[in-house]
């Protein structure tokens, strides 16, 4: 009987899927969408803040105010994507310190591109330029994403991912047509990160094992590969504009296909970052940890005093 | 002009240093929440210092802009509050230095909205909405800190009487303040201190904590005499500025 009723219920969620009706949180959905979503949002999530880090890295040292306040504004931004995305989480029935506990503990993944480090002014141009690009060709097809929560989040995220990109060339160009070491810093900048965004979009298809999955239930709409020659055919005739040169040299446009192609990603490279074997994958996860280690008392102080105050008004 | 150039430079520079400060916490907040409100204050005090340091280099009439003044003086040029340049310490610390600081300027903008002074009156009718804000947030963590766990309250009684004795300079007086006042463009500190100490009473009081014994009271940061810290703050600061001189960003 109950074996009938969950396939039942299997047969109009996935009817529902495909006639593009949302699901939301209090509709029955199979146990696996639930988990995969948890996984993805959460991982997502943890881009978000963990991505405070190396951008926080420069906030101190930005050349002039307008600098300073730009990306303090974004950085801000940043947390608070963090924080739709947490509580898109727990609409799925997770609970949101369980989920930073397993990023804390190495259980839960994020975006390996923040494992890089920021080492000059420029990669706050090509952060925002090359990642926040990234980023934002992920995230567009998933405003349409079959659960309700996250593809909504992703809009308000979007309109501000577009901005973060914007600011990001904008640097870039403003090097690019400064002094001889401005130019290099953006060219340097330019080398470092062009290879790690480009690894943004996961796996080669043949080698991702959840696309298929998530493509049917309609999470996913483009596979990594396609996402991935979306951005390259972006971004190619961006850095031409301003003048720098993309790190690769097999680099080609092919006039029949009307893309870019380019040359092979270090997937070697990839797996090992993802291991946890990056340059700032224990800086980045410390200090994450230590800010919340470091703030339990605060939590704590919050807790008992909204405790006593809920009390002296019984009373 | 002399003296309203010093007098904007004044409190300019304790937006901008104190907005230096909540910056480092980027990333470092005790909960997500706290890391969106820091940011949040650091880029209304980032913002202010922009619109007062524009000013004072107009008033100052040598062609500078607000960057050159801002990543370009030497510490004795800075003429923020010892207060404001303090470290960060935790995150109680950061939260009382902000309340001692809150709740100085939001008196001091609403009698400065007052000003003779048209552009000043200006900046302290926005920044006033902002500070009301702040004062808000600072001072429900002094409570919320001082009232709550045994631990807290003993932590956030050790930084109110750290960063006690760098109260009194916020109502510092000299030639400057006395000029600007008697020409009707600086709020009487009197005034300003009084409301100070309705803010600081009642906060104090509601945190169960208590105003130290010591009470001896350093100044120095109007006059360009500055703790150790600057120097630090502005080697970050300025990094950029004195690494590739003369160059837009």
């Amino acid at each position: 009987m109950k074996e009938v009723n969950i396939s039942e219920l299997e047969r109009r969620f996935q009817e529902k899927i495909d006639n593009d009706i949302r699901i939301e949180p209090k509709d029955w959905m199979p146990d696996e969408y639930r988990k995969t979503l948890i996984r993805q949002i959460s991982q997502h999530a943890h881009s978000e803040v963990v991505g405070m880090l190396p951008e926080g890295n420069w906030i101190t040292r930005a050349p002039n105010l307008r600098r300073k306040a730009v990306l303090l504004a974004k950085v801000q931004d940043e947390a608070g994507h963090g924080l739709y995305l947490y509580s898109a989480v727990e609409t799925l029935g997770a609970d949101r310190e369980q989920t930073i506990d397993d990023l804390h503990s190495g259980k839960a993944k994020y975006s390996s591109i923040f494992n890089y480090p920021t080492l000059t002014w420029a990669d706050m141009g090509a952060i925002g330029w090359l990642v926040d690009g990234a980023a934002i060709m992920n995230q567009v097809p998933l405003c349409r994403c079959s659960y309700g929560p996250y593809a909504r989040a992703m809009v308000r995220v979007c309109k501000e991912e577009s901005f973060h990109q914007r600011q990001g060339f904008e640097i870039m160009t403003t090097l690019a047509k400064g002094s001889p070491e401005q130019k290099a810093m953006a060219q340097d900048a330019l080398n470092r990160f062009w290879w790690p965004a480009l690894m943004m979009f996961g796996p080669n298809d043949a080698d991702s094992k959840h696309t298929q999955q998530s493509m049917d239930w309609r999470i996913k709409r483009h596979t990594n590969d396609e996402l991935r020659q979306m951005f390259v055919d972006a971004t190619v005739p961006q850095a031409e504009l301003i003048g720098l040169t993309v790190p690769d040299p097999d680099l080609k446009w092919n006039e029949e296909t009307g893309h870019y192609e380019f040359g092979a990603i270090n997937w070697d490279e990839f797996w090992e970052v993802v291991k946890g074997n990056g340059p700032c994958n224990k800086d980045r996860i410390d200090t994450r940890r230590k800010a919340k280690e470091e703030g339990l008392w605060v939590r704590e102080a919050a807790m008992a005093h909204a405790e006593k105050r809920a009390k002296r008004k019984s009373a | 002009m002399e003296h309203l150039f010093e007098y904007v430079l004044r409190i300019g520079d304790d937006s901008l240093i104190l907005g230096q400060r909540l910056a480092e916490w980027c990333g470092h907040g005790p909960i997500l929440e706290e890391d969106i409100a820091m940011t949040n204050i650091s880029l209304d005090l980032i913002g202010q210092a922009t619109t007062l340091l524009e000013y004072a280099a107009k008033i100052e009439g040598k062609g500078k802009n607000a960057d050159q003044l801002a990543f370009l003086r030497f510490d004795k040029d800075y003429r923020n509050l010892l207060l404001v340049e303090q470290p960060n310490g935790d995150f109680g610390m950061t939260m009382m230095r902000q309340f001692f600081f809150d709740a100085f300027r939001k008196p001091f903008f609403e009698a400065l909205q007052h000003s003779k002074d048209e552009q000043l009156s200006a900046i302290a009718e926005k920044s006033l909405k902002e500070t009301r804000y702040h004062l808000k947030h600072s001072s429900e963590w002094v409570i919320r800190l001082g009232d709550g766990t045994e631990e807290s309250h003993q932590r956030i009684q050790e930084s109110l009487d750290a960063l006690y004795r760098y109260t009194d300079e916020l109502f510092y007086s000299d030639e400057v303040q006395k000029a600007m006042e008697s020409a009707g463009i600086a709020p009487k500190m009197d005034d300003v201190r009084t409301e100070w100490n309705k803010t600081v009473d009642y906060v104090l009081n509601e945190a169960t904590l208590k105003i130290p014994d010591n009470q001896w009271k350093f100044e120095g940061g109007r006059r360009g005499m500055h703790s150790e810290h600057l120097g630090y703050i502005l080697a970050d600061m300025q990094y950029m500025q004195r690494a590739y001189p003369g160059l837009e960003w």
